[in-house]
């Protein structure tokens, strides 16, 4: 027991200091100008990404269940998120700095609100009724926000601008914001998922009737796994509105919906390393492949395609890989060379 | 005051009557069975005992109160686990994350914990761990606990199930056919598990099964069911030489 928790704790060491040489590592990049403008945009891409990709992990990987209109929460928190910040800042009450990361709790509550009205008629229902349910969410909520009514929230098809930090002053504020939010992101849906909470909700994956039969509240756990979800997508929303300065419903269509999903699928429906590495790879092979896409939903559609007749069950199925137990494996394998090396 | 007791209880299924008129008394620690031809309504007594269906008419009294309309993880956390006639595990998960699932209503810790690993993260995982490996190793069980579920062999899914069912620690077990599709050597040995359940977590047994030299082993008294309706009810002997029981069923 108590060699399991060193081992624990040990892993956990290794992660941190992982994570925080990357960090350091692109920080520096972007914040001396090593990476130029268009690069750094792309990294801060990536996180936001990873952070759509890994919480849809959480409703169609670990609860199982499909959700084609992750992009609405999206668009509500980015909404909910910029006009907060285009309110403080402008009238001075408060610098991008303090306000983005309370917007970014606002985009997500506001989200998650979403979520509640939406899953609680749709998780009832057995079956793939969320899937068509929010389906249509997304489309009415992108419809819903060109409507002239709510031109004075959303600007309509003209677009809002949103309030982001000088690229001049200080390039790497924006990736500073990203980047925590996806490390937390990726730690608490890790956790979560190895809890009891988590288990309960694999359980409902795995059989419905029977977690119900053990004690697990289903309609509870379906309901908490999908509103967590809209939560992170809303806060997702919020940084990429802050990101790019400039947004109109048509940036959070099916498409981008479509997108999301794809990543999940992609690295394996379940695994949240899976959901990171795909959405890594799907953010930065568009931008290499810059000349063709017009072609880029060919080229998804042509990979899933792929993927489903090769590997259904995506890149990683369940599995995670873990960087401690890769270092374990390496030191032990050294161990043991020099052991047989001394016999 | 009975452990559970059902009376006049019935469903209707679209115009049929799957049960009707349905007395059960069960009390604790007892060992009971409940026998009949297949289609006879013994599954779906267990459906209605355990909140999956409603009954259409009738009463279900456990411990003295009324279950009726209580949802499933409600009636299995105030004390009636079940196991299902087709195995129902959690395929892709573990033998002890099986285990863990049923057993942590009474572990609990709020999703904050859970998330950051806080101190009651902790503790209720260590000690769940504990109890389900202890669990496992009263079944033989310990060294397949890191395995996933579906590859275990088909008679350690059936005890994985029963093992499931008692980490919900019930007052009272539902066991649906748990001797379906084993041979004589794992019926023997089944009998003498649910013998040692019954004294060692003190729990009463509801058991629904067709082979007649496991359910007369071990059954105190025996509920006997056709075409939705009870015919009779006893000890083995008085069910053995029942003249209705033997036509309808046994000499079937
Ligand atoms: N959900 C249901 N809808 C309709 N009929 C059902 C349902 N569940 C059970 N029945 C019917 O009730 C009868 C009893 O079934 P069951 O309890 O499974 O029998 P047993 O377990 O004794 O073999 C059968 O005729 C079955 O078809
Ligand atoms: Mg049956």
């Amino acid at each position: 027991m108590g060699k399991l928790k060193k081992k624990t704790g040990a892993y956990y060491l290794v992660n941190t200091v992982l994570t925080a040489i990357l960090f350091t590592v692109l920080f520096l990049l972007i914040s001396g100008r090593t990476l130029n403008n268009y690069w750094s945009g792309v990294v801060v891409l990536i996180c936001i990404n990873v952070i759509l990709a890994v919480s849809l992990n959480l409703v169609t990987g670990i609860l199982g269940q499909l959700v084609l209109g992750h992009a609405g929460f999206m668009l509500v928190g980015a909404y909910a998120a910029a006009n907060f910040t285009r309110a403080v800042v402008t009238n001075g009450t408060m610098s991008l700095y303090v306000a983005l990361p309370i917007a970014m709790v606002i985009g997500g509550l506001v989200a998650a609100v979403f979520g509640v009205v939406i899953g609680i008629p749709a998780l009832r229902l057995r079956g793939d009724y969320l899937a068509i349910i929010t389906l249509g969410f997304g489309e009415i909520i992108r419809v819903m926000a060109n409507a002239s009514f709510l031109q004075p929230v959303t600007n309509g098809a003209m677009g809002l601008s949103v309030k982001t930090f000088s690229n001049r002053t200080d390039p790497g504020a924006m990736f500073v914001f990203a980047f925590v939010v996806m490390a937390l992101v990726i730690v608490i849906s890790y956790t979560f998922g190895r809890s009891r909470h988590g288990r309960s909700v694999i359980a409902i994956r795995e059989d419905e009737i029977a977690a119900e039969a053990m004690g697990v509240n289903t309609t509870y756990y379906k309901l908490f796994a999908f509103v967590l979800a809209a939560f992170i997508a809303g806060v997702a929303g919020a940084l990429y509105a802050h990101h790019i300065g400039m947004i109109d419903p048509s940036k959070f269509d099916f498409n981008r919906s479509v997108e999301i999903l794809i990543m999940v699928v992609l690295g394996g429906m379940g695994s949240i390393s899976g959901s990171v590495i795909s959405a890594t790879v799907l953010t930065i092979l568009p931008e290499l492949l810059r000349g063709f896409s017009d072609y880029r939903m060919l080229l998804y559609s042509i990979i899933l395609i792929c993927v489903m007749l090769f590997r259904p069950s995506g890149l990683l199925g369940r599995y995670e890989i873990s960087l401690p137990k890769l270092v374990d494996k390496l030191l032990h394998r050294k161990e043991k060379a020099a052991k047989t090396g001394e016999a | 005051m009975a452990l559970l007791e059902t009376k006049d209880l019935g469903i209707v299924f679209g115009g049929l009557k799957a049960l009707d008129d349905v007395y059960l008394k069960i009390e604790e620690k007892e060992i009971i069975g409940l026998i009949g031809p297949n289609g006879a309504g013994k599954t779906t007594v267990f459906n209605l005992l355990t909140g999956v269906y409603t009954p259409t008419k009738g009463a279900i009294r456990f411990m003295g109160k009324s279950i009726i309309g209580k949802k499933p993880y409600q009636i299995n956390r105030i004390g009636i686990a079940r196991t299902f006639q087709n195995i129902r595990l959690f395929k892709a998960m573990t033998v002890l994350d099986n285990v863990k699932v049923a057993m942590q209503q009474h572990r609990r810790y709020n999703v904050v914990s859970a998330m950051f690993r806080l101190p009651p993260y902790w503790k209720e995982e260590r000690k769940m761990t504990e109890e389900a490996r202890e669990l496992l190793k009263i079944f033989d069980m310990e060294d397949v606990a890191e395995q996933q579920a579906s590859n275990l062999p088909y008679g350690q899914q059936r005890k994985l199930e029963i093992l499931r069912a008692l980490a919900a620690r019930p007052k009272l077990l539902l066991l649906d056919e748990p001797a379906a599709g084993m041979n004589p050597t794992e019926t023997h040995e089944l009998m003498e598990t649910i013998r040692r359940i019954r004294e060692m977590f003190g729990v009463a047994i509801l058991l629904i099964e067709h082979d007649m030299s496991l359910v007369m082993g071990v059954c105190e008294r025996i509920y006997v069911l056709d075409y939705g309706t009870l015919i009779a009810d006893g000890t083995p002997e008085e069910i053995r030489s029942n003249e209705k029981v033997i036509k309808a069923y046994l000499g079937g």
